[in-house]
């Protein structure tokens, strides 16, 4: 442990930090984990913690067509925006590594408004947009929209992992006969697939979490999980909301999980 | 398309007036050199002289804005650097770290569709080539310096290029690996049929390696000549002073001849021409402590300063006068040592008419 390697500190002072880590973790998580028990009542309203448990409200969210249809809608959002921001993000970073520090600053500066800018300027930027170009509450204007705000995070990752990468090994393999695209797909993305699928990760999650542009933007048939949970709270208060929480709170776990199981073992192979 | 580059016959390299410019700064400037095919040709210069910008105009890594690279007959200057079919090896290896040996010796056979089965079997011969026969199956990061050096070399040369370029391929290594690997890479340069051009830093380097030196100085060929006549007959202050070791002791001009000390010097290659000042070239080793007097020697007298033994020679420094010094190395054998004058002395040292070369300072 990385706290246990501190040259000089007392063991008193090591406990001490040990504990204050742990606080932080633990207030951290707190608002997550609490929703959990939550999910499980029996009660009518968000209780905790709960006076008796059930299974109800899951059976609510499952037994949903509104909710199961929401649920798709930000599967089906999420999974194309990370199929689209990932090949962008890494395509975007592997030439803004290739141009020269002055434009790569400028570029950098750029490609991060996205992420800098507030949420509900983008998403009313967007709306009158697409107001124009008759985008608003389809599912081709969400996933253009969760692109954008996700390709930033993309080409965060893998432009970091390409600053460790030594590029000679992409000339060498153009030396020995390989076209560009050939180099960088056999030697470059091999050594860097990991920043790409975390990449990818972040984009996921960037769309599946989304609300405030989901809200301005996506609606009908086409409106998405969060935006349902968005109008559900302010509605009615129920423990779906929770339940659902939950669900959302196992799949980006899994996910993650599934990030780092393969960053473990493609690691542990080069 | 793998027989294009199989039919192995080195090629020579034909360079004209290249010129690449960042800016206002021409680091290539009109540059023209001929490569002999089968060559061992090494570009040598201080950092920052365009050497390096040379080669990798060569490779096609570098556009340049004007001038002309032929290999053999043909115009390469706008070729992709993949279609060239050069083999390089680069300062830091350069090997893909998630491949084994093998894998990384049989990569441009592999993109050059050849079949598993001879991949195979010519990783392993390109291996034993460079002395590493039965290593394929280890990863890089199980591999010395040295070794990495090797497997680099091997996938250089796998696929039979008829020209291979080296970008200081050994400056990473310690300085006795160096020295070996010298040897063994012109050992292997003599099996191989491939025109090399090295580049490198290091003057020694150039000289244990080379069949000819191109000395490349602002972007520009100062001096290009096999090693013997480029340590014997540098051309310019510039070359003296970075190939070997040199002592530079300032001459008077006479008209057509001159001298040094009121002396007349016997020169092996005429006075310089125009009017400016004159430098003596000397190589320590070269001066000999019994001053001769007869006329094919010149005489330079002095007073010993300081005895510094090195080991393999003895550095004596000489007070000439004027407060110049001069350096002589005198080897540590018996002969040599049997005349060491001591500290204090007055010493008459000589040198040979043929290795007596006077330069004029440059103007710039």
């Amino acid at each position: 442990m990385a706290i246990q390697d501190m040259p000089g500190a007392s063991p008193w002072t090591q406990r001490l930090l040990a504990i204050y880590g742990a606080l932080v973790l633990f207030f951290l998580m707190l608002p997550t984990v609490i929703v959990i028990p939550m999910s499980f009542s029996d009660s009518q309203y968000l209780e905790f913690p709960p006076t008796s448990w059930s299974l109800r409200w899951y059976r609510e969210y499952f037994g949903s067509s509104a909710w199961m249809s929401a649920t798709w809608t930000s599967l089906l959002v999420a999974v194309l925006t990370t199929v689209l921001a990932a090949p962008l993000g890494t395509l975007a970073a592997y030439g803004m590594h290739c141009t020269s520090d002055k434009v790569r600053n400028a570029l950098q500066l750029l490609v991060l408004m996205p992420v800098v800018v507030p949420s509900i300027l983008v998403a009313v930027g967007v709306f009158h947009l697409y107001a124009i170009v008759d985008l608003n509450y389809s599912i081709t204007g969400l996933v253009l929209a969760h692109t954008a705000l996700a390709v930033p995070f993309v080409i965060i990752t893998v432009l970091s992992s390409l600053n460790n990468y030594d590029m000679t090994q992409e000339m060498a393999a153009r030396s020995m006969g390989a076209s560009r695209p050939q180099a960088f797909l056999s030697i470059t993305l091999p050594q860097i697939r990991f920043s790409v699928l975390t990449g990818a990760f972040l984009a996921f999650i960037t769309s599946l979490d989304e609300v405030v542009v989901a809200k301005f933007i996506s609606g009908g048939e086409n409106a998405t999980i969060t935006r349902r949970m968005f109008n559900a709270l302010r509605d009615q208060i129920d423990p779906t909301i929770a339940a659902i929480s939950t669900c959302l709170i196992v799949v980006s776990v899994l996910a993650l999980a599934a990030v780092q199981i393969f960053g473990a073992r493609s690691k542990g192979s080069a | 398309m793998a027989a294009a580059a199989a039919s192995s016959q080195s090629l020579p390299i034909t360079v004209s007036n290249l010129v690449k410019a960042y800016g206002d700064l021409r680091v290539l400037d009109d540059v023209s050199i001929a490569i002999r095919p089968g060559e061992f040709m090494t570009l040598l210069g201080p950092s920052g002289s365009g050497k390096t910008t040379l080669l990798m105009a060569l490779a096609g890594f570098v556009s340049p804005e004007s001038g002309s690279i032929r290999f053999g007959e043909q115009e390469m200057i706008t070729t992709s650097p993949h279609k060239r079919g050069v083999g390089m090896v680069f300062q830091s290896y350069a090997l893909f770290p998630f491949m084994s040996v093998a894998e990384n010796v049989a990569y441009p056979l592999k993109i050059r569709g050849v079949s598993p089965a001879e991949q195979k079997s010519r990783a392993e011969a390109a291996l034993a080539m460079v002395k590493l026969g039965g290593y394929g199956g280890r990863r890089i990061n199980q591999l010395s310096g040295g070794q990495k050096q090797r497997v680099a070399l091997a996938r250089a040369m796998v696929f039979e290029p008829r020209i291979i370029l080296m970008d200081e391929p050994l400056s990473a290594l310690d300085k006795k690996l160096r020295e070996h690997m010298q040897i063994e890479l012109k050992q292997l340069h003599q099996k191989l049929d491939a025109t090399i051009v090295y580049v490198t830093h290091d003057q020694r380097e150039a000289l244990t390696m080379s069949d000819r030196i191109a000395v490349i100085n602002k972007g520009r060929i100062a001096q290009l000549d096999e090693p013997k006549a480029l340590y014997r007959r540098p051309n310019s202050l510039f070359v003296a002073d970075f190939i070997g070791e040199t002592v530079l002791l300032p001459v008077q001009r006479d008209g057509d001849d001159v001298s040094l000390q009121g002396r007349r010097l016997k020169l092996a290659t005429p006075t310089p021409a125009g009017s400016g000042p004159l430098q003596l070239v000397i190589r320590p080793e070269l001066l000999q402590l019994d001053g001769g007097g007869d006329d094919q020697t010149n005489t330079i007298a002095g007073v010993v300063r300081q005895t510094i033994y090195q080991g393999d020679s003895v550095l004596l420094i000489i007070d000439a006068g004027e407060g110049r010094e001069v350096s002589v190395r005198i080897a540590t054998n018996r002969a040599g040592q049997a005349s060491l004058p001591d500290s204090g002395s007055q010493i008459a040292l000589g040198l040979h008419r043929d290795d007596t070369v006077v330069l004029a300072e440059q103007a710039s």
